[in-house]
């Protein structure tokens, strides 16, 4: 056991170092560091530019324009993203549908869809949950009935994330009732977004912003040709594709970004106040987050090892998905306490570039202390509650 | 020993319950919220006609007497209907500063028309740097011939931008975090060289950040004796720091109740997710967390009913509960609402954002917990 990088893994880190360096997009920068939110165009441009450079399909086999990283390697680039609080890469396309479409779509699928996924010129959002059926998935209810060379669909998706963007949606669609087990009637379907009969409806959340959607399905003509894999395998496809959810959302180098950016906010006096590193209290509770953080961070090391040596990410992903969203809202917490009184106003129009700073409530971005914290309640919930998470262990992990 | 309320006491708070599910719904509420001014006028005086502002104050000054007990009745349901009206900013905060420090005639002027609801004010109680320390005010207020100077900066004055009135903890002499040396004035919001930023609150409340810019001060602007304004200022932000427990209490009381009854209704898996002993035995530590908030308050209530005792250690108490277990209890409520209890839509984020207010609000759990240890 060691976790020395090798000269070539230290090269490697350098690489990607200098590359960030000298092209990460300083209006970018800005945004992310001040709080402002990205535009469609704004994530479009990152990924694109990461993607010019072969370094954006990171998991993806060589032969559709993966990297071929070793874990390591990956390691290496997540961290040294995070630590120049580099955009989330929007993973429905790349991380989530993607791997579906070349381990059980056909040839023609993957040569139509694989290269706009990688060139970030398609976005693709996903139709998984329902109004009734959120922890129960396998209680969908959307239906795609086959009509010639069409399935005509009709219901409604719920919680779908940046739907308003979206050129393209997966979805698990119910293809059949006659089944023995509710799971096997389900089945994975492409779905244009512009097609007659799709609408998209906002949902607000509770900090006011506008990132999931409810999308409704009246009628929806959809090729047959859009069915990836078998008729009625959906459920295993789309469980595949949720292990792999569930690992990316645990975020441990971007929650090691903001503790480290906590630590900095403690030593200073922005108005003359005692410094917070003063407070035992508030000291204390940082560094008990900084070791959950640092156990996960090699949890989540531990499981990328096992997947190097061929094993599919199991149920321990669940873990990662706790434990990432766990340290997360402790995190949110941490910083909205930082804020004091400041984390009260709600002033989200002082976020854009161009706001005066005259009239700016607080210091930099503590008003958005509060935002984030609420917003991000969803954390444990989505991708699978955390609840079910723990479901998922004791059954198939606990045997039980 | 007797827990009940008295006749008086009981009526109080069966019609505040009734004008709040009545005439207050979460629907109204909401429309009222995202109003330009962010509350009601109408709705205000509809608190003043109904007694509820006076309740309070002492019947020579218009008010019905009511002490903490009653106060804590109306917060409760204030806490429940998530009322937006600055029944805390105008009755608890500025009407404690002046229902103790002002003289007859300062009365007459401030506290009358404050009763009546033609008149809002708001209390400076808080400066950037002095993070929950209420002792700490840089704001000075020199001196100069028959008036005073005002210079300094406060934030988070509740109701700050439609105040009329601006009760303005200043020093006039000593260190910036002495106790001794601080005095209260009474400044009207037009009065030159106020710089007043009005912003909604996360929780849809309204507050302002002030910046004083060698503001004259009359000397008759002087509420209470000139330098030992610090009592009166104190004992007013541990009242409004048990009126918002007493809220806060209100809320969990609602949150908890809510969830029960969703986690009857809301299906997964062919049954109500309420049958699920990992949620039930979540629901019975979060009665238990309302329960036992419920105990500190009836606690710190009773305590600051008698004047003989020294009540903020009590105060603490409650505070650091509601901001731990009342946080708690909100947290699970949005958690057990899945991905519903975190849209706008629903009520559940809206009780989780005041909630979260309040533990903020005149000091975190950390800082109650901190000055319970002190006052041991």
């Amino acid at each position: 056991m060691n976790i020395d990088l090798t000269e070539g893994d230290v090269a490697f880190r350098n690489e990607v170092r200098s590359f960030l360096t000298t092209e990460y997009p300083d209006d970018i920068r800005r945004k992310r560091n001040e709080s402002v939110s990205l535009t469609r165009d704004d994530m479009i441009r990152w990924q694109k530019l990461l993607y010019k450079k072969g370094w954006f399909a990171v998991d993806w086999p060589v032969e559709y324009g993966g990297t071929g990283w070793s874990p390591v390697q990956k390691y290496l680039f997540a961290r040294e993203l995070a630590a120049i609080n580099a955009p989330y890469i929007v993973s429905f396309g790349v991380k989530m549908v993607a791997p579906i479409i070349y381990t059980y779509g056909n040839e023609e699928q993957k040569q139509r869809f694989l290269p706009d996924i990688l060139s970030s010129d398609t976005w693709w959002c996903q139709g998984y949950s329902e109004p009734g059926s959120g922890s129960d998935l396998a209680s969908l209810r959307t239906g795609a009935v086959r009509d010639g060379d069409h399935y005509v669909v009709n219901g409604t998706k719920t919680w779908t994330t940046f739907g308003q963007h979206a050129d393209w949606i997966f979805c698990l669609v119910r293809t059949s009732t006659d089944v023995a087990r509710r799971q096997e009637g389900i089945s994975f379907l492409l779905i244009d977004m512009k097609t007659e009969g799709v609408t998209v409806r906002p949902i607000i959340t509770i900090e006011g912003g506008h990132e999931v959607n409810e999308i409704h399905f009246e009628n929806v003509r959809v090729p047959v040709g859009n069915l990836v894999g078998e008729e009625g395998k959906g459920w295993t496809y789309g469980k595949v594709l949720l292990q792999h959810e569930r690992t990316n959302i645990a975020g441990v180098h971007a929650s090691q970004y903001r503790i480290d950016r906590l630590r900095e906010r403690a030593q200073q006096s922005v108005y003359g106040e005692p410094p917070l590193a003063d407070d035992k209290n508030f000291m204390r509770k940082l560094a008990a987050v900084q070791i959950e953080l640092k156990a996960l961070e090699f949890t989540e090391l531990r499981v990328l090892a096992s997947v190097a040596v061929g094993k599919a990410p199991g149920p321990e992903s669940s873990l990662l998905k706790i434990g990432g969203t766990e340290v997360q809202q402790t995190i949110d917490a941490l910083m909205m306490e930082a804020a004091g009184y400041y984390a009260l106003p709600y002033v989200p129009a002082q976020y854009d570039l161009d706001f005066d700073d005259d009239d700016r409530i607080g210091s930099g971005s503590e008003t958005a202390t509060s935002l984030q914290y609420f917003n991000n309640r969803k954390a444990s919930i989505y991708g699978g509650s955390n609840e079910i998470q723990k479901n998922i262990i004791s059954k198939h992990v606990l045997g039980l | 020993m007797d827990f009940s309320l008295n006749e008086e006491q009981a009526i109080l708070a069966d019609s505040v319950a009734k004008f709040i599910n009545s005439e207050y719904d979460f629907e109204t509420r909401q429309t009222i919220a995202s109003s330009d001014t962010g509350f009601s006028q109408e709705m205000w005086c509809t608190f003043a006609e109904l007694g509820i502002t006076a309740i309070p104050f002492a019947e020579e000054d218009g008010g019905l007497g009511g002490g903490p007990i009653e106060l804590m009745l109306v917060m409760e349901q204030i806490g429940r209907g998530l009322v937006v009206e600055p029944f805390l900013a105008n009755i608890v905060l500025a009407g404690g500063i002046l229902n103790r420090a002002a003289n007859r005639d300062q009365k007459a002027e401030w506290l009358t028309p404050l009763i009546a609801g033609e008149l809002h004010a708001g209390l400076a109680f808080a400066e950037p740097q002095a993070r929950f320390n209420i002792a700490d005010i840089a704001t000075i207020a020199a001196a100069d011939g028959d008036q005073f100077l005002l210079n300094g900066r406060k934030n988070l004055v509740l109701n700050g931008a439609t105040a009329d009135l601006l009760i303005v903890p200043a020093r006039t002499s000593g260190k910036q975090t002495d106790r001794d040396g601080v005095s209260l004035f009474a400044v009207p919001a037009d009065t030159p060289g106020i710089k007043c930023t009005g912003y909604p609150t996360v929780d849809a409340l309204q507050a302002a950040d002030l910046a004083f810019d060698n503001v004259p001060i009359p000397k008759d602007a002087l509420l209470g004796e000139l330098h030992k304004g610090f009592d009166t200022f104190s004992r007013t932000i541990d009242d409004a720091t048990l009126a918002v427990s007493a809220e806060a209490v209100g809320i969990m009381q609602v949150m908890h109740d809510k969830t029960v009854e969703y986690t009857k209704t809301r299906k997964q898996f062919g049954v109500p997710i309420g049958t699920f002993q990992a949620l039930q035995h979540r629901m019975v530590d979060t009665m238990t967390a309302c329960e036992q908030s419920r105990s500190l308050l009836y606690w710190a209530v009773m305590l600051a009913d008698d004047d003989e005792s020294p009540s903020g250690q009590a105060v603490s108490a409650i505070k650091y509960q509601v901001g731990s277990a009342g946080i708690h209890v909100a947290r699970e409520a949005v958690q057990l609402h899945g991905g519903m209890g975190v849209t706008w839509e629903l009520d559940i984020g809206h009780y989780l954002k005041r909630i979260t207010a309040i533990d903020i609000l005149f000091g975190n759990a950390d800082y109650h917990l901190n000055r319970f240890a002190d006052k041991t």
